[in-house]
């Protein structure tokens, strides 16, 4: 065990942690035994934006060496995954046989314990939910040792897990549903709209026509265009969709392919002229008029994997990824948000929306029927702190929330009004953790597990 | 814990009667400090000082009786603080002295006493802060040097002297804490207009206590391991570095 520095895919906040690597669950289990004062986490990826997976001067334990996948039950699609296998290795295992994963985020580079941790969705919430609907048995290794949870022997601790953050303990083993697809292709759908309110109306008048739904949004755009983007639809393709090339063999998966952001890349974030050209030439390219054309799965449903190490553009001081939902009522704190970010000279470099449907039972699950709009920043820009702190009121106000799983600034005293059921949750953490073993930097700064700041 | 704009939750001041740690923690505040301790000397003004937090907003500020000189009693009095509060996002090293050159001049004494408190004393109380810091496996020290370390002038070279001291030794110590976690921050103001400074003829470049606080602020969002106030102290100190001795002095005299 060594002390490391970690950090999550922001690269914000850095802080040291003895990090062990257990090879087994009876190993996790026993380090999980042995946590020291300042209690101990698991690491999957490192691909939460901010501090839910890393402790200071504690222990991490990652769950890397924990990767293996197999049929549970291969004629219902149930898939055993260990905590530590990334979805995209659990996808490699799956597509060829003709199944997918009903629920993935835009990366395929998160564990199966991590995508239970922060209960992740996808482009298809309104259809499919979220990943923990999924789940049909999770084996948790809790500080009482290990046990098996099913949402319908103990629906208390299996909702407290599922978004709970790694705080009520280590993901060994998932036991997941499975869809059957024909191909390895996404029949997608693509116009552009030219502002906020075009976007939203053009997703709003998909809703119920396709599995998936996304919008990329041009934040830099002025004026009128502000809000401008790309809106996208996609349905697993069947073999008739497909050309006739790759009618063949339906189900390959081609290669990943990725650039890397190459070494040289400088300290500073990418410059805002570059991000904004780049935009106008992804709109313009978009088409005018819904076109349809047949992507490859992986390409349509991790966007974010097309450049490795894309975090790192950001520069030396990293990035903040805002993520919130407001119920569909208060639509407006979209546009309201993008113009704010606009006028104080932090317009965001990326920007998703999506469309979310119902929420599942976990008191700390993010998604709520309504609009959910990602953004991100480089962590330095001057003024980003406050008007963050800005739309946290607006979206509070409005009844949404900010996503925890890549919060890394959010102010503790909206963390009960954003989650009103926090403390049904804490009740469920302290049966399971009544040592208070399980903790993070997250849990810490947003005093998640009780006390607000210093609390150990 | 700090957020990642470097915000601090819990905040520790040595020197807590400072303006500029006034300044500063004005600024926490109104983001994310909740829980502030003063240790100064004067417990009067650190009563005024805690007054003034609990208005804006902390909830939890403490004084603590430190004396600067006093260097066998700061290891117990730093653990006492990290003990207390657990986890310290920021500690800032404030206090100092000015002292009157000439009359430094006259009384060697005196003038070890100024160097026990802005040198010795920011050493061992830096020590005992990075290796807490080091344990908890993040934070921020923040150290209030001086334009006046950059290069020893003949009319304040005491102070200077004592403050190229303290700034060599905290940018060493944040050498010595890369990969920790911890992190240590210089801040180099040029002429600050305080009590310290009250009476004093203004140099150029002179600034006030909330510039360098905000100045503290954005290098905790960026990053910096330095900081000069206002900024462009550094581009005039490169050359005033590397000037010919007899032009310096001769600036010196005006």
């Amino acid at each position: 065990m060594a002390r490391e520095l970690l950090a999550g895919w922001g690269r914000t906040a850095p802080t040291s942690a003895d990090v062990c690597r257990p090879p087994s669950n009876a190993a996790a289990l026993a380090a999980l035994a042995a946590a020291p004062a300042r209690g101990v986490i698991a690491r999957g990826m490192g691909r939460s934006y901010g501090d839910a997976a890393q402790n200071a001067g504690g222990m991490v334990i990652s769950t890397a060496a924990l990767s293996g996948i197999g049929w549970a039950d291969e004629a219902s699609g149930l898939v055993r995954a260990a905590g530590g296998a990334s979805l995209g290795d659990v996808l490699g295992f799956l597509v060829p046989q003709g199944w997918v994963l009903p629920v993935v985020p835009g990366t395929r580079h998160v564990s199966v314990g991590g995508a239970v941790a922060g209960d992740v969705h996808g482009k298809n919430h309104e259809v499919d939910g979220s990943f923990a609907g999924h789940v049909v048995a999770l084996t948790l290794a809790t500080p009482g040792g290990a046990r098996r949870v099913t949402p319908g022997d103990d629906p208390d601790l299996f909702w407290a897990t599922a978004g709970g953050l790694g705080l009520t303990g280590l993901v060994l083993e998932a036991t997941l549903r499975a869809v059957r697809v024909e191909s390895a292709s996404v029949r997608v759908v693509t116009r552009r709209a030219g502002g906020i309110d075009g976007v939203m109306a053009a997703l709003d008048a998909g809703h119920g026509r396709h599995r998936y739904a996304v919008a990329w949004l041009d934040g830099l755009a002025r004026g009128a265009a502000l809000g401008r983007g790309l809106v996208s639809w996609g349905d697993h393709a069947g073999v008739a969709d497909l050309p006739a090339a790759r009618r063949a063999e339906p189900l390959a998966l081609g290669p990943a392919r990725s650039v890397a952001v190459p070494a040289w890349w400088p300290g500073s974030p990418m410059p805002v002229p570059a991000v904004a050209a780049l935009n106008e030439l992804r709109f313009c390219r978009g088409p005018d008029v819904e076109t349809t054309s047949v992507e490859p799965l992986d390409r349509f449903l991790f966007p974010l994997d097309a450049v490795d190490g894309w975090n790192r553009l950001y520069g030396r001081a990293g990035f903040v990824q805002y993520q919130f939902v407001v119920p569909f009522s208060a639509g407006d704190v979209v546009a309201r948000s993008l113009d704010r970010l606009r006028a104080v000279g932090c317009p965001p470099l990326l920007a998703v929306l999506k469309r979310l449907g119902t929420a599942d039972a976990g008191p700390l699950s993010f998604p709520m029927p309504g609009w959910t709009l990602a953004v991100d920043f480089p962590a330095s820009l001057a003024g980003l702190a406050s008007v963050l702190d800005e739309l946290d009121e607006l979206v509070a106000g409005a009844g949404g929330r900010v996503y925890l799983a890549k919060d890394a600034r959010m102010r503790p005293e909206l963390l009960a009004v954003m989650y009103p059921e926090l403390d049904r949750w804490r009740a469920r953490q302290r049966a399971v953790d009544p040592g208070g073993v399980l903790r993070s930097d997250l849990s810490r700064r947003l005093g998640l597990l009780g006390t607000i700041a210093g609390a150990g | 814990m700090n957020d990642a704009q470097g915000s601090p939750q819990t905040v520790v001041v040595f020197g807590g009667t400072s303006e500029i740690a006034g300044a500063l923690l004005r600024r926490l505040a109104a983001r994310r400090a909740r829980t502030v301790v003063l240790a100064g000397r004067d417990a009067a003004r650190l009563e005024a000082a805690a007054a003034e937090l609990r208005a804006a907003g902390v909830t939890l500020v403490e004084t603590l009786p430190f004396e600067a000189a006093d260097t066998a009693g700061h290891q117990a009095l730093v653990d006492g603080v990290f003990d207390r509060h657990r986890d310290i996002d920021l500690a800032l090293i404030a206090f100092g002295e000015l002292g009157d050159q000439a009359a430094l001049e006259a009384d060697p004494e005196a003038a070890a006493g100024l160097a026990r408190v802005n040198y010795v004393a920011a050493v061992s109380v830096g020590l005992a802060v990075a290796a807490r810091m080091r344990a908890q496996g993040h934070g921020n020290l923040v150290a209030l040097s001086s334009v006046a370390a950059e290069r020893p002038r003949r009319s304040n070279f005491v102070y200077g002297s004592t403050k190229a001291g303290m700034d060599a030794f905290f940018r060493g110590l944040g050498d010595s804490l890369r990969g920790s976690g911890a992190r240590v921050v210089v801040v180099r103001p040029g002429f600050v207009h305080t009590r310290m400074t009250a009476g004093l003829p203004p140099a150029p470049f002179a600034t006030t206590p909330d510039a360098v606080a905000a100045g503290i602020v954005r290098a905790l969002e960026t990053g910096a391991a330095t900081v000069w106030v206002p900024s462009i102290l550094k581009w005039v100190m490169t050359v005033l570095r590397h000037l010919p001795g007899p032009v310096f002095r001769k600036l010196g005299e005006r």
